[in-house]
């Protein structure tokens, strides 16, 4: 126990330069790229980066070696909604900066700045294969939920990648209830906002001041009303797909994603068309909500089949600090119900990464991709699955966490 | 008005739990209890399943099994059954298992869609509520019975939230889709269960209402002088049964908290931590009862030995936790942990109207970490923390929960290996009926749901 403990907290406190040369050997390699999967592939690792993927890799010298033995090989996974790093413990009174109350601060939340990489959470993630995570604050004061960021689950100081990437957006039941119970009011509401922020400063210096914003809200919310960034908009049904679809079609320059979409199936071709991507829950089944009560379990499958791109996480309301690591029994579940296992794999991993802008260096095993890598004593979307190994920034991670160290502590064998 | 008088009789002759028993009024047909189920099994034919890999439901595996069906019963199961004018359903390659039974389920009272108006399932006004039953709060409509059916659900427990120290009666019910009225989805013969809860819940809600009970020494003090209040009133009315003086006025809390003090009613008691648990089990000492099972459980796996030692289930998440300080401390082999212990009770339950649908995946997932630690654990003593387990809990397990001869028919056909994430309920039978067939067009939707929208094919 002990000896784990402080191969943990060495390992922690290790810096990326140390990355060493390693040559994953003979495993199934889903290369999530044009080569696919490679059957008896070879991973080569250096300087933190893919190097080379393919057969018979020849081992550069002082390369250490790691047999995979035929077991599946893959890019870590990419929790593509999560609060993680932003409570250890969620509620109960414990600090939560995941949540922002009151109207002082929306837009402006800024998830990189509270996400810390020491909660206990991250290695508990990370040595269940989920290397990389998008999180985002939840302001509940307008229907503007704050800036997101990307963050890695190494554990390091350095360890958000991308701040402010994105913005969370309320325009569905949600919206409404945070623009006075209605979505008549609440378009006008966004499209004010939008107004503001273009028009920040000018309008604030005059004393004019915003029509809805504050000038906090309207300088942190103005790069996303050019178009010059990511909203992340929280919608579920078929008719609010619909209005952002127009309205988009109306405001071309601005870039959206959808969080939730339970009825995107509905809208499949519109949404394909339209380039919006959406982030959705597949065991989201339930009319729970009447903005999703059509919400049905192969969503995921039918999204596919017309062509949507897309990725899978926990919808709007499930995502949380703790179980970002289920998002491979998510997928699985879509695979359960239609969706290709390629698709599926692909939607936990390089779908995110895609989305969040950052396709081109991360969710695949191919040259130059940076080297998050996994290795799998199973099918990685089969829930009794696990990681035997897991690398971010080519540097392998132990697979220890407080959790197994209280697994350890209780052993019925101790 | 003839309905409620009698309901009214029928109820003042019957203290807590005798819910089984017909009243007799001197002028009249025996007529059926007040609150009694009125469940009928669905039709069904004689069917026998073959060359199925079998998990009984009691630890044990059967390769090429056949299990037959007749009447609503197991008939029996083993190699090469004979049909005898039987329906067959070739099993070959599937997996053959009992209906899973949720010990913890919130469905009807806390239903899709959830909206102010469907908030039925926690009366949040005192801390003692052990006078509600939930099943007065089931909603039939709820489009989740349905959804769980499709997950292999045959039967399920619905509490009370835990809101309270005292939560109320809870129901344990058949997902009969379609039915008209609670009484036709409960479980017959089942005892009725109550809910207690420790820990930050209760102290919470009233201590953020500056009312007792605001700290867990002000649960346990709640905990403690209600039973001193129930044993005062169980004496005064088994005083009265003998001769001996008045029975005192009805007070439905009372009655509960009676009918768990004389073992009638099946404590269920949601609690997180070890050393909560361990107290709550000295007020059941101090009191002389039984707590059949502790709810969530999340640090059940510190004390698998006094739980097994006292005989007490525990139902618990596969991998929960975090969400709150008593849920800290949650490992991914607290199931496996339990099940380790000599004589124990591991349940796994779902809590969740998502969860529910795909119990078997937790499952899956605890054996898998079991084994991970160095267990040996089967595929067929994992079915057992779904089915025989929380049957045990609940009080059925001659009822159901394992296939053997005589045990009512709630069997499921999986395309595969049910611990695993691929495998899906192909079909689903209740009492020896098929209640639902993947892909069949049997997908049941709720009045609710009835249209709404487009659902062609959905499910």
């Amino acid at each position: 126990m002990r000896i784990l403990a402080a191969l943990f907290a060495s390992l922690a406190l290790a810096a990326p330069a140390f990355a060493e040369t390693v040559l994953i050997r003979d495993g199934r390699v889903v290369t999530n790229g044009a080569a696919g999967v490679i059957q008896n592939g070879d991973v080569l690792i250096v300087d933190g980066r893919i190097s080379a993927v393919g057969e018979n890799i020849t081992a550069p010298r002082g390369a250490r070696i790691v047999e995979a033995e035929g077991r599946f090989v893959t890019p870590g996974a990419f929790a593509a909604m999560s609060e993680i790093g932003l409570s250890e413990i969620s509620g109960s009174g414990a600090p939560n900066d995941a949540s922002v109350e009151g109207s002082l601060i929306s837009a402006a939340a800024d998830a990189g700045r509270a996400f810390d990489p020491s909660v206990t959470a991250v290695p508990v993630t990370r040595l269940e294969g989920v290397t990389r995570a998008a999180i985002a604050p939840s302001a509940t004061g307008t229907m503007f939920g704050g800036r997101g960021a990307l963050v890695s689950l190494s554990g390091e100081a350095d360890s958000v990648f991308g701040e402010r990437t994105f913005m969370v957006v309320e325009l569905g039941e949600t919206g409404a209830n945070r623009v006075g119970g209605s979505r008549a009011a609440m378009w006008p509401a966004f499209e004010a906002a939008l107004r503001d922020a273009r028009e920040y400063p000018a309008r604030y210096r005059s004393g004019q001041g915003g029509a809805v914003l504050n000038e906090i809200d309207a300088a942190a919310l103005q790069p996303y009303a050019r178009g010059e960034g990511l909203m992340l908009v929280h919608l579920e049904s078929a008719t609010d797909i619909r209005r952002l679809i127009a309205f988009k079609r109306a405001n071309p320059r601005l870039r959206f994603a959808i969080h939730g979409g339970a009825e995107a199936w509905q809208v499949a071709p519109e949404l394909a068309r339209s380039g919006i991507p959406v982030i959705i829950d597949p065991l989201n089944n339930l009319p729970d909500r009447f903005e999703r009560l059509s919400a049905r379990l192969d969503n995921a499958a039918l999204l596919h089949a017309a062509g949507v791109r897309f990725a899978i996480a926990p919808g709007p309301g499930s995502v949380d600090a703790h179980q970002a690591r289920l998002v491979l029994q998510l997928a699985g579940n879509a695979v359960a119900n239609g969706l290709p296992w390629d698709a599926a794999f692909a939607a936990v991993t390089r779908g995110p990464a895609e989305i969040f802008g950052v396709g081109n260096r991360i969710g695949r095993l191919e040259r130059s991709y940076v080297a998050d890598v996994v290795i799998w004593d199973g099918d990685p979307l089969e829930v009794q699955s696990a990681p035997t190994a897991v690398f971010i920034d080519g540097e392998e991670q132990p697979l220890v966490s407080r959790q197994t160290m209280l697994r350890d502590r209780y052993h019925p064998d101790r | 008005m003839r309905l409620k008088i009698w309901i009214g009789l029928a109820a003042a002759a019957c203290l807590a739990a005798c819910a089984t028993t017909a009243v007799e009024t001197p002028d009249e047909t025996p007529r059926r209890e007040a609150f009694a189920s009125t469940y009928e099994p669905a039709p069904s034919t004689p069917t026998l399943i073959r060359n199925a890999t079998v998990l009984d439901g009691l630890g044990g595996e059967f390769a090429n099994y056949d299990v037959l069906m007749r009447d609503g019963q197991i008939v029996s199961i083993g190699q090469g059954l004979a049909a005898d004018g039987a329906t067959v359903i070739d099993a070959s390659g599937r997996f053959v298992t009992p209906g899973i039974i949720d010990a913890h389920s919130h469905l009807g009272v806390y239903p899709a869609p959830s909206i102010q108006a469907t908030s039925d399932g926690n009366e949040v006004t005192q801390p003692n509520t052990a006078e509600v039953w939930a099943e007065h709060s089931v909603w039939p409509q709820d489009p989740g019975f349905g959804r769980a059916v499709a997950g292999g659900i045959t039967t399920l427990h619905i509490l009370p939230g835990s809101a309270n120290l005292f939560g109320g009666r809870g129901v344990t019910l058949r997902p009969v889709l379609g039915a008209r009225s609670v009484l036709e989805m409960k479980f017959p013969g089942a005892p009725q269960t109550m809910k207690m809860a420790c820990g930050e819940n209760p102290s919470r809600v009233y201590g953020g209402r500056n009312s007792s009970p605001a700290t867990g020494m002000g649960n346990f003090a709640g905990y403690r002088q209600a039973f001193a209040n129930a044993a005062r009133y169980a004496r005064r009315v088994a005083a009265a049964e003998n001769g001996e003086g008045d029975p005192p006025d009805r007070d439905l809390e009372m009655e509960t908290l009676a009918g768990v003090l004389n073992g009638d009613i099946l404590l269920q008691w949601h609690c997180y931590r070890a050393d909560e648990m361990a107290l709550a089990i000295d007020v059941a000492h101090e009191f002389d009862f039984q707590i059949s099972a502790f709810h969530h459980a999340v640090e059940a796996y510190k004390i698998a030995d006094l739980l097994a030692e006292e005989e007490i289930c525990a139902a618990m998440w596969a991998d929960w936790w975090g969400f709150k300080l008593e849920a800290y401390d949650g490992i991914r082999e607290n199931i496996p942990f339990v099940d380790a212990a000599e004589g124990s009770c591991a349940i796994v339950h779902s809590d969740s109207e998502v969860g529910i649908q795909r119990l078997n995946q937790e499952a899956g997932k605890a054996l898998a970490d079991g084994r991970r630690a160095g267990l040996e654990i089967s595929r067929g003593q994992a079915w057992r923390w779904l089915s025989f387990n929380p049957a045990r809990a609940l009080g059925i397990e001659e009822e159901t929960g394992s296939l053997q001869p005589g045990r009512r028919a709630d069997v499921v056909i999986w395309s595969a290996d049910p611990l695993t994430s691929y495998a899906v309920a192909e079909r689903v039978f209740m009492d020896g009926a098929l209640i639902y067939q993947r892909g069949q067009g049997q997908e049941h939707f709720s009045d609710f749901e009835l249209g709404q929208t487009y659902r062609e094919g959905a499910q």
